[in-house]
């Protein structure tokens, strides 16, 4: 529980003044994700930028510095019959909300609740030249200024370092239950999408190993008289599953295999790839596990409606994100250019050209 | 950044006419003039020329002749803003996108829409309908307004608590840059890869690019909608059965709150049978399935009472909700027959504040002599008081903006912002010193020279001028010092 701003504020300045780059780390169970970490970069570590500074249950709104751990800021919110809804992924206990926003990651309900990004208010950030800045709010609506909190999300802090999120949290849902029934994976994206187009208190829409789960959340008597309806039968401990897809420690995510991560239109077929599949997020977020070429993968995800990127595993010194077209990479390092004039933070870990 | 063009008018709308059909490079002032001004048309300026492309390459040609010739360029869809954000700028030319008016696509299994930006926010939902699906976000003036101006407001609307806003609503568009560039922003995944550059886009004000496409996220329509309306006789009780509600785990559909005056003028114009004598109403409507909806509005009607409500009433019928909702929705019409002229403001306060921030108003309204009705998306926070005046009396719209200006400082005060939905335009500029400071506005300033480097977009909009600011800041201050605002206001 401390505010280490000033402490983080300096360290950039000295770090500008001597040229010297810097990678941002949280918890630092991210250190697998993106580009390899430039090794001759020092550490700017939030770990210790922890708290709560503000937090309204009526509001529904919560104020963390970046550092705090999510099992802290899920404990916190439990105590008050809330929770963050966007199931953010833990891969260790040390994992953090900064971290989270930084690569945008959301678990199971994310088609339904909303993102990390659709929940976040307001950040404050400390850019390349020291200044500490705050943007957005503590208010459901602001559209004061541009929405410099949300471009954070995915961009993994290659804009600067996130100090402070406020956000929104929901209530936890009164009662949930899960359906499982087999289905072949050629049926599975259409039955999905004819689920999560009915007006039912649905959370969760994944497909792995022959079967489709289906998850219902919200008032019980909604939950059980849809259960009634759809088919499929009850899973006993259907949340510890959806917690397994959640922080990814189901058995499909084990082993050393590179692990790809399609994020397409929720309807798109399949790609033809030999290898294992799990289907996430009624169809919108598929992961496939297997060695692949990076060029092969982003022409099946195009026509897709979407884009691949080599999630873990595999070569990490080239590119590891879906590519960018021109006119938007020069966008994006402009916008770079803006926030971190002399490319201190996290240089290359987003794309080589950044 | 100030433009200078370097090209006459002439010769720019003869540059125009040869890839545009004539008649749709106006240049005559006549013609122009319905475009002086959006919904705030206390602010009006007269364009150099007005443009109608109706293809995105015809944009693209734009662009490129006016980023070449550093001519501004402002953006207008159905021109219903109430920021002032569409008044056109004299030395420059307003884009309508008034032709691009076609639903493109509609996939019902993917649950999206692929639309041009002058696809009127209403229309959407109409169209959709055959499929048992609606379009999100319902800011008031849907029948008029279109979804590229919603993208530019990151428009809400009474449902934003449990639907969210524009944000939370699209999945792409497909822009023309300040350089001429045609790109797609965002896909029909939910996610893509780098920075969000949609989420930057979306309430950009017409500042970053022009949105010629969108493609918009559907929702099921819900089984059933039912509304409780309840009446008390204090502000603070309304609030804390808002408060109440939250507490339960239930999240309305849309939670909307009324004070006295609002409650009157509202019901005089849609006899909505509101209990007139109360002095704050709640209109709470919960959606969803059958057995939810059941569930969570017999919960809200004991809540409410408990909670010291002096009338509690739940529709029975669609009609009866059509109704209730129609008090709500025609508020600010229904103020405007008791008032010559009505200016809408547009903070946002966290909830809790509410009462103090009323109070605050009240006396706000005695001392500038204006009265003010207030109509609150309580589920939110976004505050619309509506200071009534009449712009035929000298000096009486000075001290409405007055009287404005120091809400939105009292707004940002109690740790709520300037604007939750109508943007900050030209209205709201000043007021942007107030929220931000110069560090954090000159981040702004470079954020708009990534996508812009000439500075061409909606130049003097959204984000003030540093050199502005600290005289503005000083001006506050000193108000606040000496609580004299007429004076120090001139």
């Amino acid at each position: 529980m401390a505010d280490e701003s000033e402490a983080l504020r300096k360290q950039i300045l000295s770090a500008r003044k001597n040229n010297q780059k810097l990678n941002i780390v949280g918890g630092g169970t991210k250190d697998f994700m993106g580009r390899t970490a430039d090794s001759h970069a020092e550490t700017l570590s939030l770990a210790e930028h922890t708290g709560i500074v503000e937090y309204h249950p009526v509001e529904l709104i919560m104020t963390v510095r970046a550092g705090t751990r999510i099992a802290d800021i899920e404990a916190a919110l439990a105590e008050e019959g809330q929770c963050l809804h966007f199931e953010p992924p833990r891969f260790g206990d040390a994992s953090t909300l900064g971290g989270t926003l930084a690569c945008n990651l959301s678990g199971p309900a994310r088609p339904w609740t909303g993102s990390v990004r659709d929940q976040v208010l307001g950040i404050r950030l400390l850019n390349g030249k020291g200044e500490h800045l705050r943007f957005g709010g503590q208010v459901m609506k602001n559209v004061a200024g541009y929405d410099v909190s949300r471009l954070q999300a995915g961009a993994m802090g290659t804009l600067g370092a996130i100090t402070e999120i406020s956000l929104k949290v929901m209530p936890l849902p009164a009662s949930s239950m899960t359906l499982v029934q087999d289905m072949p994976m050629a049926d599975v994206i259409r039955y999905m999408n004819q689920r999560a187009g009915e007006s039912k208190p649905i959370t969760g829409a994944a497909w792995v190993d022959g079967k489709v789960y289906l998850r219902l959340s919200g008032a019980r008597s909604a939950v059980e008289a849809t259960a009634e309806k759809w088919s499929g039968e009850v899973m006993e401990q259907g949340e510890a599953f959806w917690k397994q897809l959640q922080h990814m420690t189901h058995e499909f995510f084990q082993g050393d295999a590179p692990l790809w991560r399609f994020s397409v239109g929720s309807t798109a077929p399949n790609p033809e790839l030999d290898g294992p599949m799990l289907i996430d997020w009624a169809g919108s977020q598929r992961w496939y596990r297997g060695e692949a070429n990076m060029a092969k993968l982003e022409s099946m995800a195009k026509p897709a409606g979407g884009q691949v990127s080599l999630f873990r595993g595999g070569d990490r010194s080239d590119e590891v994100m879906h590519y960018q077209p021109e006119a938007l990479q020069n966008i994006q390092k402009r916008l770079k250019e803006s926030f971190d004039p002399d490319g201190l933070f996290n240089p290359g870990r987003l794309y080589s050209w950044l | 950044m100030k433009t200078r063009p370097s090209i006459s008018k002439a010769e720019l709308a003869e540059k125009f006419r040869s890839f545009i059909d004539p008649d749709f490079v106006i240049t005559d002032n006549e013609t122009m003039k319905p475009y002086e001004c959006d919904g705030m048309s206390m602010y009006c300026e007269m364009p150099m020329l007005v443009v109608l492309p109706e293809t995105a390459s015809q944009v693209q040609q734009v662009m490129r002749l006016c980023n070449e010739y550093r001519v501004p360029v402002v953006a207008r869809g159905a021109g219903t803003g109430l920021s002032a954000g569409a008044m056109p700028h004299k030395e420059g030319v307003v884009l309508s996108l008034a032709k691009f008016n076609r639903i493109l696509e509609v996939d019902p299994l993917a649950r999206t829409a692929r639309l041009q930006p002058g696809v009127r926010n209403l229309a959407i939902s109409e169209e959709v309908a055959q499929h048992g699906l609606y379009y999100g976000p319902d800011p008031s003036s849907q029948i008029a307004c279109t979804i590229g101006g919603n993208v530019a407001e990151n428009s809400g609307g009474v449902h934003c608590l449990k639907y969210g806003l524009t944000v939370h609503n699209i999945l792409s568009v497909e822009m023309i840059t300040a350089e001429g560039d045609r790109v797609v922003v965002g896909n029909d995944a939910l996610d893509g890869c780098g920075m969000d550059l949609l989420a930057v886009m979306t309430g950009s004000e017409g500042l970053l690019g022009i949105v010629t496409e969108v493609k918009v996220k559907l929702l099921p329509k819900p089984e059933v909608a039912r509304v409780v309306m309840a009446g008390f006789d204090s502000v603070q009780k309304a609030g804390d059965a808002v408060g109440g509600i939250i507490s339960a785990g239930i999240i309305p559909g849309g939670l909307e709150m009324m004070d006295g005056y609002a409650i009157v003028a509202a019901d005089d114009f849609a006899q909505a049978g509101y209990p007139r004598d109360a002095k704050a109403l709640l209109l709470c409507e919960v959606d969803g399935t059958v057995e939810e909806v059941q569930e969570h509005i017999e919960q809200a009607e004991n809540l409410f009472r408990e909670l010291g409500a002096t009338s509690v009433k739940t529709s029975q019928s669609e009609e009866e909700r059509a109704l209730l909702w129609k008090g709500r929705k025609s508020a600010f019409p229904a103020v405007g027959r008791i008032s010559p002229d009505y200016y809408c403001m547009d903070g946002t306060i966290p909830r809790r504040q509410l009462a103090h921030v009323l109070l605050e108003m009240e006396k706000m309204s005695e001392k500038f002599g204006l009265r003010v009705a207030n109509v609150f998306h309580a589920g939110d926070g976004n505050l619309h008081p509506l200071i009534l005046f009449d712009a035929n009396v000298p000096g009486e719209f000075e001290r409405t903006e007055a009287f404005g200006g120091s809400i939105l400082n009292l707004c940002v005060e109690v740790g709520g912002c300037i604007t939750g939905e109508h943007g900050v335009g030209v209205e709201k500029i000043r007021q942007m010193a107030v929220q931000f400071n110069d560090e954090e506005l000159q981040q702004f300033h470079d954020l708009k020279v990534a996508f812009d480097p000439r500075g061409i977009l909606n130049p003097g909009k959204g984000v003030p001028a540093l050199k502005f600011c600290q005289e503005y800041r000083s001006l506050e201050y000193k108000q606040h010092d000496h609580d004299t605002v007429e004076v120090a206001h001139g």
